[in-house]
């Protein structure tokens, strides 16, 4: 019913389009995350995940308070993927920076009105720059990176022993392999036979201060994932064929996690002048601001942003 | 008005590091935003990236402290302690190595919502063994808070301010000397951190008002002078009011209530904060609003206290502002 209306392809250049548009007119964003992520979430979204319809308004609503007693009515934005029954997945956003353009994937995919991106990072807004539990789509808090995949390993585990048929789905950052949590989540879900949980990272090679070589090396992900215990398997982040093939990886018993290797400015080529400072890009001039907005409207085949009037 | 100084911390990091080369600095994938990117790039010798792994972190800085270093570490102040407790307390609290905690972005300060705001830091801290607890409010206090950490013989959290802020006070930091901002007899007011400047203009208010008001501003949270304190406690004629960037519990109104106690002070405390609640993402001025801890928030919880109105508005205090710059900048990014 959701599915299918466009291509995956269409709903990733959208995502991208989205998430180019919010940064020309904000002067700056996760506008790399975009370049990197904007497939996988789109074939995740478009393809992947069994998930109902959206429960939760298309406009979202305002913040209306964290988890407390005297807060009755709270929920999260988990209601974007759907209601929660047996077999349904579930998605935890663990990056929760990725949010600008797991916003874009809902608004493309038809869960969230183009509104909603309006609001991001409003005051009193419930799309929070870095996606709280309350945004549309979090399921979890995540974004103390390295919490997500245990979060997804004890649903997964809990779910099984009930007897789900939905799989829970973690969509990871690589600087994630930075923190020992990781580690400790794949080694539980071996040792749990955990298999219906699945994972597919985006290994873009970046985090905050530049490339993850010159800040902490990592070294051989794949390699370091079997040996502790999951099933890997790798793709070029940009080609959904090779997305598909490795998702249908067997995995029985263990975990799967997808290397998603990415380009952190595929499809807006002039970013890679920022390398390796790409987390936040915040133009650095009107200049640079006017340059980037011709260019990577031209590469998104679109008009440039006209941004007078925002700030 | 006051003057606004722009990335205080950035000079002071350097003229300290650079005069003591036994001065480490530590970054753990957040070196711009804790505006420590010029030294790495200019004094790669005294750098060292630990990547995005706190727990690590803290368990090296303790080996780097044996090793005869004074680590300074840097990173947003929640990902000193949340994760890294157990590291903290073993490896650099019990033993007391000479670390010098950074943390950045202290409490509302940061629009990162619940995971990047460290509400309870100064709590967590206080109740940590051989832990000493230092607070910037402005940038004279950021200028020397370097300095100030690495004179305390033990390990040391510091919350550090960022980006541009108001200059307040013309002196550094004295550890264990809090500062006297005014010297009323009806109300005393005890702030700490961005605290302080909203307090000075609900001063100023407050006394068009006809109220006279003791202010005090703590630097040093842990260790603390109660003599001192009970000294002022003790001036005024009505109660005592905290107003903290922090939870209410266990944080510097938790210092004054046990200090009330301990001495059997028998008058009223207000404790402003955050309510028992988590906090989320937005600007810092909206957060300081919906959460009272703003001018306005301190103004009536002293009307609270002294059982009265005094028709303090919004608009007397947006006149009594010390600045009109950085509570309208909106932080993008981390
Ligand atoms: C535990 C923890 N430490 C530090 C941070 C601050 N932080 C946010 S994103 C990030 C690293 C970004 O690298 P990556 O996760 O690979 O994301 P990408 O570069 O693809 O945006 C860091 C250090 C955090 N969110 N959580």
């Amino acid at each position: 019913m959701l599915k299918n209306e466009k291509t995956t392809e269409e709903i990733a250049l959208g995502i991208r389009r989205r998430v180019f548009e919010h940064a020309m007119r904000n002067n700056g964003g996760y506008l790399s995350q975009a370049c990197s992520a904007a497939e996988q979430l789109a074939w995740l979204y478009n393809e992947e995940l069994t998930l109902g319809a959206p429960t939760l308004p298309m406009i979202p609503k305002p913040f209306e308070g964290v988890p407390h007693v005297d807060n009755p009515e709270y929920h999260t934005g988990a209601g974007y993927n759907g209601p929660f029954e047996p077999d349904f997945d579930r998605l935890f956003i663990a990056p929760a920076h990725y949010a600008l353009v797991a916003y874009a994937t809902l608004i493309e995919v038809g869960r969230m009105d183009p509104e909603g991106l309006e609001m991001f990072n409003k005051d009193g807004s419930s799309v929070e720059m870095i996606g709280a539990e309350h945004s549309p789509g979090m399921e979890v808090h995540n974004g103390t990176l390295g919490i997500g995949l245990s979060t997804a390993a004890g649903l997964a585990w809990g779910r099984k022993r009930r007897g789900e048929k939905g799989k829970v789905w973690v969509y990871m950052s690589d600087g994630e392999v930075q923190e020992g949590q990781t580690w400790e989540a794949i080694q539980c879900c071996a040792h749990h036979k955990i298999d219906n949980v699945k994972a597919i990272m985006d290994v873009n090679r970046q985090q905050c201060d530049g490339a993850m070589d010159s800040v902490m090396e990592v070294g051989d992900i794949r390699a370091k994932m079997e040996h502790f215990g999951a099933v890997v398997a790798e793709c070029d982040a940009h080609d959904l064929n090779a997305m598909r093939t490795a998702a249908q990886t067997p995995h029985e018993g263990k975990p799967l996690i997808i290397l998603a290797h990415s380009n952190p400015f595929h499809a807006m080529p002039i970013l890679e002048e920022r390398f390796p400072r790409l987390h936040y890009v915040r133009f650095k001039s009107e200049d640079e601001r006017a340059r980037m907005n011709s260019s990577i409207a031209d590469a998104l085949d679109i008009d440039p942003i006209d941004y007078e009037g925002a700030h | 008005m006051a003057e606004m100084v722009s990335r205080p911390y950035e000079r002071a990091f350097e003229k300290h590091a650079l005069a003591n080369p036994d001065v480490l600095c530590l970054s753990a994938d957040l070196t711009s935003s804790c505006e420590i990117d010029k030294f790495r790039d200019d004094h790669p010798d005294q750098f060292l990236s630990l990547g995005m792994a706190e727990q690590n972190m803290m368990s090296f800085a303790g080996g780097l402290g044996l090793a005869g270093y004074r680590p300074f570490i840097h990173t947003f102040g929640v990902f000193t302690y949340r994760r890294p407790y157990d590291q903290l307390m073993a490896s650099i609290a019990y033993p007391r190595r000479k670390v010098r905690i950074m943390g950045f972005l202290p409490g509302i300060t940061t629009p990162g919502g619940m995971t990047h705001q460290a509400i309870e830091d100064i709590s967590v801290m206080r109740s940590m063994p051989n832990m000493t607890i230092l607070e910037t409010g402005d940038a004279t206090e950021v200028e020397s808070i370097c300095e100030a950490a690495d004179s305390i013989d033990g390990p040391v959290y510091c919350r550090v301010l960022r980006g541009s802020m108001p200059r307040l006070f013309d002196t550094p930091i004295v550890v264990g000397q809090m500062r006297e901002l005014s010297l009323g007899s009806d109300i005393l007011i005890v702030t700490a951190g961005i605290s302080t400047e909203e307090a000075m203009r609900a001063t100023k208010a407050l006394e068009g008002v006809g109220v006279s008001v003791r202010h005090l501003h703590l630097n040093t949270i842990k260790p603390f002078d109660a003599a001192a304190m009970l000294d002022h406690i003790n001036s005024v004629k009505g109660g005592v009011i905290t107003l903290e960037n922090h939870v209410t519990e266990g944080g510097i109104g938790s210092l004054m209530a046990e200090i009330m106690a301990d001495n059997g002070v028998g008058k009223k405390l207000k404790r402003l904060g955050l309510n028992d609640t988590y906090a989320h993402g937005g600007s810092r001025a909206y957060l300081m609003r919906y959460y009272g801890l703003d001018a306005l928030a301190l103004t009536q919880g002293i009307e609270d206290l002294m059982g009265e109105r005094l028709g303090i508005t919004e608009k007397d205090l947006a006149e009594a502002r010390v600045d009109a710059v950085h509570s309208l900048a909106k932080a993008e990014g981390l």
